[in-house]
């Protein structure tokens, strides 16, 4: 065996690096230092993400393969990975006040230790190239979630939330393995390069079939519409910070992962069956996410069902089947890891203050707490898409990318996708209505934020005033988007 | 360099104010950074526009002073350019003026900074969008100036402000999404050989949109702008909003903010799609033939003074978009004119109101009566405000009016001519209900005691509105300097639309 194929795999070391690092603090380290687990592991995580920057700047471009290519790493998934952590880090940020917090005393490792594993899952769907290595990472990816989501022990909704997300989880994955089942038996090979070729002639009801199963196994992950039952409730159960990891990166993680299978494997048959079932569920998965989300009061409820309509759009990215959509998904994903993070952010810190997650509570906040109203009605302008802050160009250059194709079912599908931004742009102002011009006095008494939350904010509003304007990252990924080998 | 473009500063200076409110500390430093950085606003503009008119006359070849391009996104071909001719400019003045009369306006508004804030980040929206010549930053810029709306009305406004606010924001918005798809449109199919852009004058030049695609971009994109110019029957935010939003507010948005649709309409939709502004031009001359008339008699029956100069805005933004439609030199020319009058005339109005309301604290115009004796300054400025809007000569709604029927009876056809015939019958309505409001308003008796005791106009009133009566004098004294600055712009060679009518 040639150990040298590891090195492809800088990223997944790395990670694997922190995370025993982690381990062996958590588990060596005296009862009274563990207060300094969180500050610990967010610094591993953000040298971890700065060497994969550095790395990629120093040329680690080129396409690597290991493992007779069931392993696979190029510029663009460098890239994703990139993106995740500094989401991941970010979020870290966020929970350090929550995770030493009295109750976490004693889980507090289990939680680093356990975001570390999904991370590492989701690394590994995104670069297999072979099925089976792809259902390792999903089921890495999707198991340890539902301990996290349950951390939160003495709440009920916490305990109720985890037995959903894992009741789910576990047929989703079934679903999907139904489907791979259906794919081997038609071309033999788990191979996503055997299956691309064997394909090629193929067009049976069966594969259909396994279409349609695949999909509903990665759309169980991003939450699509029908299979984004369990959204709802597991991010109101969740502790915040799970629930702001799950939203963002686990999304981010599943979309590209999506957009690679979809190249890669299952490319020869995009535009015949493909195509319409990904019309289709746009379709749904926007309009229904924004019908609900109108009318959510309990405020980690109401960003559930804005990511569900959110995934529809960056499900445009994938759809969109080409290096400009890809840098457009990319960017979506970046744009929406800091605006959604800057919404958790708030929520957490008014709820680590005084447990209010209710949108009432929220009514007259900048009278008591302007500038924490003034980073939450950044992150909704952004969410909307206004200008000039990120979120408007993430939404404007996904649908350009969507819109490169020119079929006239893309105008009708970018159509209804504008029309939905109106509603969304609704329930968005509806925060910043009660926040800035509800008359009610406010219920959430001043308070000052801890360091690390007011950290975790400053980076999230930076990232939404600055990421679109500086118009560098996004020409970075369009570099990327542009020499990219996924779409062969 | 960028720095070294002139109209750069448009952005500059305004984003300038902003970091300077930051760091203000009390309502005098305030009213310092916005009065200061209007007058800046106000010398840029001027000085830009003698310089202009020192220039050689534009042409086809050139149609845009200080042209200037910077690459923002290269791979996607999306710049800042920046470029004017002579509508542009006098947009800019009328902006810059009618920020300046704002600032003294809002004088005394409580929450000052955020106030500021937020009116200057509209306002550098505005100024934004008329240097653009680059879709997507003019796009960009068109939505910025939006969004402050809604905080603007909802925190500051009057009545059932978050209704309006909401609805306008809403309403204006959705317009913005039709345009965004018609705007990508247009980029996709902006060249033939696959080197797309969002230059304005590029896409005009390559003339590559087919005739399908006009089709269906052309109805995306005037839709999109025509929203903000209130075309009928997507006008209906404009009455809530007007209604509701603060003097200033109102002001800046009559005033500046529905010229954005009436400017996208003609620099957009008709310069870039002649084809389609052709064959389907008529469908919305029917819409905003309707806008005129509906707007003048829904004024009519109005008792809330707001209300009244909102559907009245209706029935003369709606007289723009008509002209605009006409596609001749007069007719477009006179609807220039006409957004000018109108920007000026408007914002005198909502000014006047703004004040009045402030001390009667009623809008109603069946609670008061006899303002003549109790406030002679503001009555006065009423009634010169009322005069040019129903077009006395001499003041700037007759000219307008004048050169856009004159300029649209010039077709020949039986439908273009009914359409203009009816649109004249506006006028004779505006004159009945501005001479309803002034009877009612100034003259006859004191209807409330308690008015006796209110006071007439303050000094920073008083330069209000006496800057707008004087530039609302100036285009109807002077009205061949302005023609004369927005014609080159309207000449069969830009405009490929008028050769259907020659």
């Amino acid at each position: 065996m040639d150990y040298s194929q590891f090195l492809a795999m800088k990223q997944e070391i790395a990670l694997l690096v922190v995370f025993l690092l982690v381990f062996l603090y958590d588990t060596f380290m005296p009862q009274r230092s563990g207060k300094g687990l969180p500050v610990f592991a967010t610094v591993l995580m953000l040298i971890a993400t700065i060497g994969g920057f550095c790395s990629c700047c120093l040329g680690g471009t080129c396409s690597l393969s290991a493992f007779s290519g069931m392993y696979e790493t190029s510029a663009a998934i460098v890239a994703i990975k990139n993106i995740l952590n500094i989401g991941v880090v970010i979020v870290l940020i966020q929970s350090i006040r929550w995770a030493n917090g009295p109750d976490m005393a004693v889980r507090r490792g289990e939680f680093y230790e356990l975001l570390l594993v999904t991370l590492f899952g989701m690394y590994l769907m995104i670069s297999a190239r072979h099925f089976l290595l792809f259902v390792i990472g999903l089921e890495s990816a999707s198991l340890p979630l539902a301990a996290m989501v349950a951390l939160d022990k003495k709440r009920y909704e916490s305990s109720e939330a985890a037995i959903k997300y894992m009741l789910t989880a576990v047929f989703s994955s079934a679903i999907f393995m139904m489907g791979l089942s259906f794919v081997y038996a038609l071309c033999g090979s788990l191979y996503f390069e055997t299956i691309y070729i064997n394909l090629a002639a193929q067009m049976s009801p069966l594969l259909i079939l396994a279409m349609a199963f695949v999909l509903a196994g990665v759309g169980f992950k991003l939450s699509l519409v029908p299979f984004h039952l369990w959204t709802a409730d597991v991010y109101q159960g969740a502790p915040t910070s799970v629930t702001s990891y799950l939203s963002v990166i686990s999304k981010g993680a599943a979309a590209f992962a999506l957009l690679v299978i979809l190249a890669q494997a299952f490319g020869t048959v995009y535009s015949q069956v493909w195509s319409w079932m990904l019309y289709a569920l746009i379709i749904l998965t926007i309009t229904v996410g924004n019908l609900f989300a109108m009318r959510q009061r309990n405020m980690k409820r109401f960003l559930a069902f804005s990511s569900v309509s959110q995934a529809g759009y960056i499900m445009l990215g994938v759809i969109g089947f080409n290096g400009t959509a890809m840098a457009a998904l990319m960017f979506y994903i970046l744009v929406y890891i800091f605006s959604n993070l800057g919404a958790f952010g708030v929520i957490q810190a008014i709820e680590n203050n005084c447990g209010k997650v209710s949108m009432d509570d929220y009514k007259g906040l900048y009278k008591t707490n302007p500038r924490l109203s003034f980073a939450m009605m950044l992150a909704m302008f952004s969410l909307a898409g206004i200008p000039p802050f990120a979120g408007f160009f993430s939404k404007f250059f996904i649908f350009t990318g969507a819109l490169a194709q020119g079929s006239t079912a893309m105008y009708v599908l970018v159509l209804i996708a504008l029309i939905n931004t109106i509603i969304s742009l609704y329930y968005y102002l509806l925060v910043v209505k009660a926040m800035f011009i509800s008359p009610d006095e406010s219920v959430i008494p001043t308070f000052r934020s801890s360091c690390s939350e007011r950290l975790g904010m400053w980076i999230a509003v930076a990232g939404i005033i600055f990421l679109g304007i500086v118009s560098c990252v996004y020409n970075w990924l369009l570099g990327i988007g542009a020499h990219t080998a996924i779409f062969q | 360099m960028l720095f070294s473009n002139p109209l750069i500063y448009f952005v500059v200076i305004p984003l300038l104010m902003l970091a300077g409110l930051s760091l203000c500390k009390n309502i005098k430093q305030i009213r310092a950074v916005a009065v200061i950085g209007s007058i800046g606003l106000l010398a840029l503009s001027t000085v830009l526009l003698v310089k202009y008119l020192a220039m050689p006359p534009i042409n086809g070849d050139h149609q845009m002073a200080w042209e200037g391009s910077w690459q923002w996104f290269p791979q996607l071909n999306i710049c800042l350019s920046v470029g004017v001719d002579g509508i542009s400019l006098a947009m800019l003045l009328l902006s810059s003026i009618i920020v300046f009369a704002g600032s003294f306006a809002s004088w005394t508004i409580n929450q000052p900074k955020e106030f500021f804030l937020w009116l200057i980040l509209l306002s550098t929206g505005v100024f934004g969008f008329f240097i653009s010549t680059d879709l997507f930053t003019m796009f960009m810029f068109y939505e910025v100036a939006l969004i402050p709306m809604y905080l603007l009305i909802g925190v500051w406004g009057s009545g059932r402000k978050e209704y309006s606010a909401m609805k306008l924001t809403l309403m204006l918005m959705g317009g913005s999404a039709f345009l965004m798809l018609g705007l990508i449109g247009i980029y996709y199919n902006s060249s033939v050989d696959g080197q797309h852009t969002w230059n304005l004058l590029e896409i005009a030049r390559n003339h590559a949109i087919t005739p399908e695609w006009q089709r269906l971009l052309f109805p995306l994109t005037f839709v999109g702008f025509g929203v903000l110019g209130a075309m009928f029957p997507f006008h209906t935010w404009s009455p809530d909003g007007h209604a509701s939003a603060p003097t200033a507010v109102s002001m800046l948005h009559a005033g500046v903010l529905m010229k954005l649709g009436g400017y996208g309409c003609f620099r957009v939709a008709i310069y870039l799609m002649p084809e389609a502004a052709h064959e389907l031009g008529w469908i919305f001359l029917v819409l905003t033939g309707i806008s005129v008339v509906y707007g003048a008699f829904s004024a009519c029956v109005q008792t809330d003074l707001k209300y009244i100069n909102a559907y009245s805005s209706v029935s003369h933004c709606g007289l723009v978009l008509f002209a605009i439609l006409m596609y001749n030199q007069t007719a477009m020319t006179g609807a220039i004119m006409q957004m000018l009058s109108h920007g000026l005339m408007t914002a005198l109005f909502f000014a006047l109101i703004g004040m009045i309301y402030g001390r009667t604290h009623t809008r109603d115009i069946r609670e008061m009566g006899g303002m003549m004796q109790i406030m002679p300054y503001l009555s006065v400025c009423y009634v010169i405000a009322g005069m040019a809007s129903l077009g006395l000569p001499g003041l700037s709604g007759f000219v307008a009016e004048m050169t856009i029927f004159v300029g649209s009876f010039a077709h020949t056809d039986t439908f273009h001519r009914v359409f203009v015939i009816i649109a004249c019958c506006s006028i004779v309505i505006t004159a009945v209900y501005i001479l309803r409001v002034v009877g009612k308003l100034l003259f006859g008796p004191v209807h409330n005691e308690h008015h006796r005791q209110l006071t007439d106009a303050t000094w920073w009133e008083r330069l209000s509105t006496a800057t707008l009566i004087i530039c609302v004098a100036a285009i109807g004294c002077f009205p061949n300097f302005f023609a004369n600055l927005i014609k080159p712009t309207f000449v069969e060679e830009i405009f490929k639309v008028f050769q259907y009518n020659s």
